[in-house]
């Protein structure tokens, strides 16, 4: 952490990689996206990257604001796009670190296509996938993660479609670094932002977030503080678990930890390795 | 009679759809759409409405559900916003060329960037040409009576097309308004079931939508082009009936105290009754100001704007969109085109205003008929102004 930041009174540590302008936030209380926002800037700063050629990218959605908040090139594009979009960028400029940030609905609904064949291209980028089980910003509907059973507006006497397990999703897909973690897994996910954001590859983490408002409300978990305790007492640590193995269900357990962490030719290819 | 209800006008566009007996729905959410597509979620889960409702990744995957669902003879009902409606757009044309009735709730948003949620008509005017049938709603009780009115025009077998019924967002969609529910036999009365002429049925195998080489396409264009235009009498015929079961009469262009009016405001949507009171108050100033309301955009009311305007110096259309680059404001532009042939017309100016949900009240109309007046003939270019915007 830089001391000058530290130092100054009121200000918070990550003041520097904040538009302060843009605050208060609109997520609500009890969501997990401030958390994982700042833990996404701790790992930033901490791996010391040049924050003059870091970007970060987000669709649209309750995380997809989190673009609008960040004082670093940022870009908040069309619902479901971030990836292409993302994609563009590291292509044309390799010497950028490419982070894209955004939710479960807008990586794997309505851009899941693009999420399948990132990982199959092995564009090297980090992808921060927020996993809410929900469409939060329009209101609660169901998405691609929806629990079976899982309540929501759009599924009010329980879902019957079986959800995307992500993990094992862009791990079929080709994807060299898969992990996953909770909001109640602070520590851990810091660690592993900041060994994805050094992956050269795609490297995906997937964060469990509470959203109260209507995920938790709708299945008796009222409170991002009853989610919190879900995630701390039904949360098991399983480094390279089986990923056919790591679905969530409505009140099982969540299997958390680094799934995959392998190495293959990625693009854009470094320098002498496709003529260039 | 029905009851009147105070009701949000995003469940009233549910309810129609509902009482319609809808067989499908197939909708992704989008604001401010949702409450339309939630409200009949939750209408099939407590099984007051049979049907199926499919939460698809996508409004194009939602749109592509919807022809699905109408080729096999299925009512078939969806709502969008915006960039939902824009994502839907290549699906629109092959909704109309191929003659599926889907029937559709759009709830007029800004498009990005900068990222909008709030209303505009951005979106109406950008699927303009997609060959389906638009309605453009004023208040609750309107978007109530076009969603079910959209049904018996859209699936009427001389007919055969999508139906868009364009509801300002938030403006409309957001806002509670008494609301007269008709009971349901008089619905049923008036909306017969869904009989689809050539439904696909693997008994009498047909193909839809192949490819069609040079040779062809023009026609199957023409016939396209000759069966929207045709389609204008049945909506009247549609209304007529509406007015005699309903009591409510729907026409192509509203009037509101255009008697005599040498100036007449031309507005689309929910802009007509804040421009209605500006009418009010200018008329008690003395001043000879009339309104037309534009509710069916497709197929365009050439017949009736001409007659409507005949009387008038000055017709100040006012357009919820631009058409950057253009001519003016979409319909100030296609409203100027209809009325370049007529031997004698209002000399015709345009205000585009109120974009991204930025409120035009009754003094911005007050104003608009003001700054008309001291517009001086300039040349085709300058016969347009954005209203209300800081430089």
């Amino acid at each position: 952490m830089k001391t000058t930041a530290i130092a100054r009174i009121g200000a918070h540590p990550l003041d520097e990689y904040l538009r302060t302008d843009r605050l208060p936030h609109i997520w609500c209380p009890g969501c997990g996206l401030g958390m994982i926002l700042g833990t996404v800037l701790r790992a930033i700063d901490k791996s010391r990257l040049d924050i003059d050629r870091t970007t970060i990218v987000s669709g649209i959605g309750c995380t997809g604001r989190a673009a609008g908040y960040v004082k670093l090139d940022s870009f908040h594009v069309t619902h479901g796009r971030a990836l292409p979009f993302a994609t563009g960028l590291k292509l044309a400029n390799p010497n950028l670190k490419v982070v894209v940030f955004s939710g479960d609905g807008d990586l794997a609904a309505i851009g899941g296509n693009h999420l399948i064949h990132a990982a199959r291209r092995n564009i090297d980028m980090t992808v921060i996938c927020v996993n809410n089980f929900i469409y939060g910003m329009t209101g609660g509907q169901l998405g691609p993660t929806t629990p079976e059973m899982g309540r929501t507006t759009t599924s009010r006497k329980g879902n019957t479609e079986k959800p995307f397990n992500i993990p094992y999703l862009v791990g079929a897909a080709g994807a060299t670094y898969v992990a996953r973690w909770t909001t109640a897994h602070v520590r851990q996910m810091e660690r592993t932002f900041i060994e994805a954001l050094q992956k050269k590859g795609f490297s995906l983490v997937e964060v469990i977030s509470p959203c109260p408002t209507y995920y938790g409300r709708m299945n008796e978990q009222a409170t991002g503080l009853d989610q919190m305790r879900y995630y701390r007492y039904n949360s098991v640590v399983k480094h390279f678990a089986n990923l056919a193995d790591v679905d969530i269900s409505l009140d099982g357990q969540i299997i958390v930890g680094k799934f995959i962490d392998i190495d293959r030719p990625y693009l854009p290819a470094p320098k002498g390795e496709n003529g260039k | 009679m029905g009851k009147k209800v105070g009701m949000e006008v995003s469940l009233a566009i549910a309810e129609a759809a509902k009482m319609a007996n809808t067989d499908v729905v197939a909708a992704y959410p989008i604001t401010p759409q949702t409450h339309i597509v939630e409200r009949l979620a939750e209408l099939v889960a407590n099984g007051e409405l049979d049907a199926e409702y499919i939460p698809v990744e996508s409004e194009h995957s939602a749109m592509s559900a919807c022809l699905g669902a109408v080729a096999t003879g299925a009512r078939t009902f969806t709502a969008t916003a915006g960039q939902g409606l824009e994502l839907m757009h290549e699906v629109l044309y092959v909704a109309s060329a191929m003659r599926l009735p889907v029937i559709m709730s759009v709830a007029n948003r800004a498009l990005s960037a900068p990222l909008n949620v709030w209303g505009d008509q951005s979106d109406l005017m950008a699927v303009r040409d997609t060959g389906w049938i638009q309605i453009i709603c004023e208040n609750g009780q309107d978007a109530y009576d076009n969603t079910l009115c959209a049904f018996r025009i859209g699936e009427d077998k001389r007919v055969l097309l999508p139906v868009m019924v364009h509801v300002d967002g938030f403006y409309l969609t957001h806002v509670i308004e008494p609301i007269e529910i008709p009971e349901q036999d008089k619905v049923n009365h008036f909306l017969p079931p869904f009989s689809y002429p050539l439904p696909l049925d693997p008994d009498k195998p047909l193909t839809m939508g192949a490819f069609a080489p040079p040779i062809l396409f023009s026609e199957a264009k023409k016939a396209q082009e000759v069966n929207l235009r045709a389609a204008k009498p049945i909506i009247l015929e549609c209304w007529a009936e509406f007015a005699k079961i309903f009591g409510r009469q729907y026409k192509p262009i509203e009037q509101y105290r255009t008697e005599g009016a040498k100036i007449l405001l031309l507005t689309l949507g929910s802009f007509g009754e804040t421009a209605m009171a500006a009418v009010d108050k200018l008329r008690d100033a003395g001043q000879s100001v009339g309104l037309l309301k534009l509710r069916l955009w497709r197929p365009f009311p050439f017949e009736e704007l001409r007659q409507t305007v005949s009387g008038a110096e000055l017709l100040i259309v006012v357009d919820r969109a631009l058409s950057f680059g253009g001519p003016g404001g979409p319909a100030f532009s296609e409203i100027r085109s209809a009325l370049y042939s007529e031997k004698k017309r209002p000399r015709i100016l345009g205000f585009v205003g109120g974009l991204g949900g930025r409120d035009l009240m009754v003094a911005e109309f007050e104003g608009m008929v003001k700054r008309a007046l001291e517009m001086k003939p300039s040349g085709a270019e300058q016969e347009f102004e954005m209203y209300g915007v800081r430089e």
